[in-house]
């Protein structure tokens, strides 16, 4: 039987975890919106179904512990505290976005947050959450790096020679398996020997867990104590969070490859309504408590449209700079 | 200014060494380095000095060694890592060009990357076609890193130096047929050789010849021969390609109106086609002849060392280039 939250968790802990989900949420159907428009261009992959991991996870990291991602990271740097008003300026490539327009959806960075960004090569993120994890051990700072990846990403090189450097060295990094089931149409099936990815670090040495990623207290918990035998042991860790992602990998993607019995299972296990209702039936929210919680989420992000659409462009010259220190 | 008659490998070696006792932020790491003190000796001492804190042996993994090396540099340290040769710099090339070139204007300056990435490269060893390559145009290609190739042992020392205290990421290319090559090598601690500034190395009337690293050397002997048959070389050693000093060599061929350009790499699509380029563009009206490169063969280098000798510019073909700028009219 589940424990009751409160023994866990406390109520402000909850209700911030609960807003956070919304918050991610709302903003990425509002992104789709947005890409409709014509506002946004380029790639633009989206977060929902996801946001258990996300917000869990960063919930149960300490506030400077580096967080590293790949391109599918607007939630990310949200959870983590970046601005939405300056997440969406940058999709929206205005001078005003989180990385003056030069960055973009999959680009993400904010230093001040230990956010150290979202990489667009898959596993490119791997090697260099391994390097801040040995500067900040070598810094003696205490802190840890949280790698966030896909199941896809597990069969690069970089995941392999990144496992293996993590252990020798003895380095804290907290690895973080999005397990949403596809490398944009290629199921993790049809691309790993071993599905189970969690399994996969016994080559080097590394323990894992898999953890049940729509349930965003179950993620918390996971990843609390994780964090914190990593931090502990100084030594690389694993977890496997599964989860789903209810849109296709980009906006250009429909999503064939997948059976509508399929998504619409998966639907049926939306992290968000499941902890509301959970949130109600342990009495710690009122229904009406949770619709204002998405209310005001609704009301953020439009807000943040707003502020990218009245943002101004970058000016031409500045393709010169931020190039050299 | 005292000086001491060094090597090649002992000026890096120097160099590395006195910039690590002034910055305790720096680390060293790579195939090799510390245990085995490097495969060409680069980084002999360093591990008895400074422990294996800070001096390490890294697995062999030529991607990952710059993708630490990029989140080591955003965590607040300054690493310099060995690629055992720059051959093995394309399995780095994704974290090289993709990442440590691209994050910091990606990510809108908000962070930058102190760092170096030293590989031994080029030909002439008869190692074959995989341990013989000259890769610096690929480098050079890629705006966001510094790309340092020095000719001499004192260019080794004050580029090195600048290039470990300099806050962006620089490829820094040595050549492996230098290594024991001697010269004068300033003293100074703080003596350095600021990044994208070329260097006559001799002064002439009669012709230009750009080149770099041990090209550098081959066109200073060629002038030597020159000389004999009162010909009169100007030799520019860029020592950095990137940032590129062309103030430097144009200025020299405005002066000669002629230029041989020297590049140990590929012809096709080689640094020396934008060398030549920016002659032409920039001084077309002074030019005497058109602008000659003496380049690399365009072939996997054989290993026999009777060919292999043919695919890298010699001192022959370089004066033999020379001479033939000279004997052009109109
Ligand atoms: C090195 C590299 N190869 C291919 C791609 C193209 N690509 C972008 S996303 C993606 C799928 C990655 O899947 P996964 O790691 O599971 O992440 P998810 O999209 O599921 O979050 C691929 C193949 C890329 N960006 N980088």
């Amino acid at each position: 039987m589940e424990s009751k939250l409160r023994a866990i968790l406390s109520d402000d802990d909850l209700l911030r975890m609960y807003e956070q989900m919304v918050l991610s949420r709302e903003f990425e159907e509002s992104c789709a919106e947005q890409y409709a428009k014509g506002h946004i261009t380029g790639f633009l992959h989206l977060y929902s179904g996801q946001e258990a991991v996300a917000v869990g996870a960063t919930a149960a990291l300490r506030r400077d512990d580096y967080i590293l991602s790949a391109y599918r990271e607007h939630a990310q740097a949200i959870v983590r505290g970046a601005e939405p008003l300056r997440v969406m300026a940058e999709l929206f490539g205005k001078a005003t976005g989180i990385c003056k327009g030069k960055g973009g959806s999959m680009h993400l960075f904010a230093p001040a947050l230990s956010f150290m960004g979202g990489y667009a090569i898959v596993g490119g993120q791997f090697p260099i959450a391994v390097g801040v994890a040995f500067a900040a051990k070598f810094r003696k700072e205490g802190r840890i790096a949280a790698c966030f990846f896909g199941d896809g990403a597990v069969n690069q090189g970089t995941f392999h020679e990144s496992l293996n450097w993590a252990r020798l060295w003895e380095l804290p990094v907290l690895f973080v398996c999005e397990n949403n089931h596809y490398g944009i149409g290629t199921s993790v099936e049809r691309a790993s020997a071993l599905p189970d990815i969690h399994r996969r670090t016994c080559g080097y040495d590394i323990p894992s867990e898999r953890v049940y990623g729509m349930d965003v207290v179950a993620v918390h918990e996971a990843i609390k104590w994780a964090a914190e035998w990593v931090r502990e042991h100084n030594r690389p860790f694993l977890v496997e969070a599964i989860t789903y992602r209810f849109r296709g990998h980009s906006m250009a993607d429909p999503g064939k490859y997948r059976s509508l019995a399929e998504v619409e299972l998966w639907k049926s296990r939306d992290p968000i309504p499941a902890f509301g209702n959970r949130l109600v039936a342990e009495g710690i929210a009122t229904e009406t408590q949770l619709e204002g919680i998405r209310q005001q989420a609704l009301a953020t992000v439009a807000e943040a449209v707003a502020f990218a659409e009245e943002s101004p462009w970058p000016e031409d010259g500045e393709v010169w700079e931020d190039i050299y220190v | 200014m005292s000086m001491s008659d060094m090597t090649y490998r002992d000026a890096l070696n120097l160099a590395l060494k006195e910039e690590m006792r002034r910055d305790p932020s720096m680390v060293v790491w790579g195939e090799d380095v510390a245990l085995y003190e490097g495969s060409f000796k680069v980084t002999r001492g360093l591990l008895a000095e400074f422990g294996e804190e800070r001096v390490r042996d890294t697995p062999i993994s030529e991607n990952t060694i710059v993708g630490v090396s990029i989140g080591a540099a955003m965590g607040g340290l300054r690493p310099v890592a060995e690629l055992m040769t720059v051959n093995f710099a394309l399995l780095a090339m994704d974290q090289i060009v993709n990442h440590m070139a691209k994050i910091r204007s990606m990510f809108g300056g908000q962070t930058h990357l102190p760092m170096v990435i030293r590989a031994p490269g080029g030909g002439g060893s008869q190692l074959g076609a995989q341990h013989s390559q000259s890769l610096e145009t690929y480098f050079m290609h890629c705006p966001g890193i510094y790309v340092a190739v020095p000719a001499t042992p004192a260019d080794a020392r004050g580029l090195l130096k600048s290039s470990i205290r300099d806050n962006n990421p620089v490829m820094f290319l040595e050549h492996e047929l230098l290594y024991n090559s001697k010269g004068d090598v300033p003293d100074d601690p703080e003596f350095l050789i600021p990044l994208g500034k070329a260097e006559v190395k001799r002064e002439g009337r009669d012709v230009t010849i750009v080149a770099y690293s041990r090209m550098t050397i081959l066109a200073l002997e060629a002038a030597a021969e020159l000389e004999k048959d009162g010909i009169s070389c100007e030799v520019v050693d860029l020592r950095t390609l990137t940032p590129l000093d062309s103030e430097t060599f144009v200025a020299s061929v405005k002066k000669t109106g002629r230029a041989v350009v020297v590049e140990e790499c590929w012809h096709a699509a080689g640094l020396g086609g934008h060398l030549a380029s920016i002659i032409a563009e920039e001084c077309f009206d002074r030019l005497l002849a058109p602008v000659r490169r003496v380049s690399g063969l365009d072939v996997p280098m054989p290993y026999s060392r009777k060919i292999e000798k043919l695919c890298i510019p010699q001192v022959e073909t370089i004066a033999a280039a020379v001479r033939e700028t000279l004997s052009q009219k109109y």
